[in-house]
């Protein structure tokens, strides 16, 4: 069995696709580093071919990886730091704003979050 | 993710492309009762279909249909334009596999398989051997009545991927196979679908097991079609509408609702094929949450109710 599987909840390929952006955002997958083919990835975690061969595509569409005829598919230099700067984008409305919202219906009073944050940030720091 | 493996893409242009299979208003009847129902509905070439149904929806006659070992009561099949029944060619172009391999028990291992290989021209005997090993089998003497329900499930499933056949199916592969033996069947049918790419149907109960493995998703109910269509778009249509019960109800009204549940105040319904997003912009403000189910509860939901007569 593979490592991580993927659910029936939701379409595999959006999984797969997000997968692989989470991979290029934290620099697993480096700029012109070489992906598994669809099909090592489809073997690999038993999954259909054309359903990874659309995810791969989404991110050939996204411009994060790109296709070398006959050689395979590889990491758009400066893919990383593109998704980076468009999660940031993204940050507030669909990541903490929900948080904060848990917060406020929680009576977690706002001061108490930014102790949280420089604490963290502190411990973080000192490693 | 492994770098520097170099990409080996599916042969393109194979000889399963001639082979879509396509069915008119299929119609099987055993004399009074109506095993398969005015079914209509294409099968592309190379594609993995999962066959899904509740017991006696038809699915194994719909496959003995398929494979020409039934004579359809009305309608049509067509295999790549042609009527498989009564025609040479095409049926050692399409295998059904049984669980229990439909085996002579009389004749040995070894013979068996030589009949096999002697029946289908694009025989791959590398494949067989490996599947043999991987399975504890070996082409020997023995009568196949001698054998486990296990082995000789084991031994179908090997036969049927290394028939090489451009529509393969196997009717209820699980049965038999434990749950190492079913993942290597898995494997071994997904590697030699990736080398060859051919149509193979698959009809099972297994679902959260094998959708994975599936590019279509057919399900039928009471012998009538009920849908096909990819397993992707599959796992999208269905969502899980929670909240207080008349809020519930309110934006489930007019929809398809499949099933609910009420528990106190709180009620949950299932409901199939409307757009997520525009759904979950009229239930938050309300109150009624929208989840994703998996396909298990989507086909659950989708093939229990009771018939309408």
């Amino acid at each position: 069995m593979s490592a991580v599987s993927f659910d029936e909840r939701s379409p595999i390929y959006l999984q797969i696709a997000g997968r692989l952006r989470d991979d290029i955002v934290s620099g697993r997958l480096a700029d012109d580093e070489q992906v598994m083919s669809t099909n090592q990835y489809a073997a690999h975690h038993r999954i259909n071919p054309a359903t990874v061969a659309r995810a791969f595509q989404e991110l050939v569409d996204e411009d994060l990886l790109y296709k070398r005829r006959g050689v395979g598919m590889f990491v758009t230099p400066g893919a990383g730091d593109r998704e980076r700067t468009r999660r940031r984008g993204r940050f507030f409305d669909e990541v903490l704003a929900p948080v904060l919202d848990q917060a406020e219906r929680l009576s977690i009073p706002p001061g108490d979050l930014i102790a949280a944050i420089r604490s963290r940030h502190t411990s973080k720091g000192k490693q | 993710m492994s770098p520097s493996i170099p990409l080996v893409e599916p042969a393109a242009g194979t000889s399963s492309e001639t082979h879509a299979i396509e069915l008119r208003n299929l119609a099987v009847h055993f004399g009074e009762t109506v095993a398969i129902d005015e079914l209509t509905t294409t099968i592309l070439s190379g594609t993995i279909v999962g066959l899904l149904g509740r017991n006696g929806a038809g699915k194994t006659t719909l496959l003995r249909t398929l494979a020409a070992y039934l004579r359809p009561s009305g309608g049509s099949v067509r295999i790549g334009g042609e009527d498989p029944y009564e025609h040479e060619r095409l049926m050692s172009e399409v295998c059904l596999v049984r669980h229990d391999g439909d085996f002579n028990n009389d004749l040995s291992v070894a013979d068996t398989i030589a009949i096999a290989e002697a029946f289908r021209p694009r025989w791959d005997p590398v494949t067989l051997e490996r599947l043999l090993e991987k399975f504890h089998l070996t082409p020997s003497r023995q009568k196949v009545g001698a054998l486990s329900l296990g082995q000789r499930a084991a031994l179908a499933v090997s036969i049927g991927i290394a028939t090489g056949a451009p529509v393969t199916m196997f009717d209820e592969p699980h049965l038999g196979l434990d749950a190492p033996s079913r993942y290597a069947f898995y494997d071994e049918m997904l590697d030699a679908y990736l080398a060859t790419p051919r149509t193979i149907i698959v009809s099972t109960h297994l679902i959260d097991e094998m959708a994975a493995l599936f590019e279509d998703i057919i399900i039928i109910d009471h012998g009538a079609l009920l849908l096909h269509e990819p397993a992707e778009a599959l796992r999208s249509r269905g969502v899980e509408l929670t909240g207080p019960v008349a809020s519930v109800d309110t934006i489930t009204a007019g929809l398809s609702v499949l099933s609910s549940r009420t528990l106190g105040p709180t009620k949950s319904s299932v409901v199939f094929g409307h757009c997520a997003s525009d759904l979950r912009a009229r239930a938050e403000p309300a109150g009624v949450e929208v989840g994703p189910i998996p396909l298990q509860d989507l086909f659950v939901a989708l093939t229990s109710q009771e018939p309408a007569r």
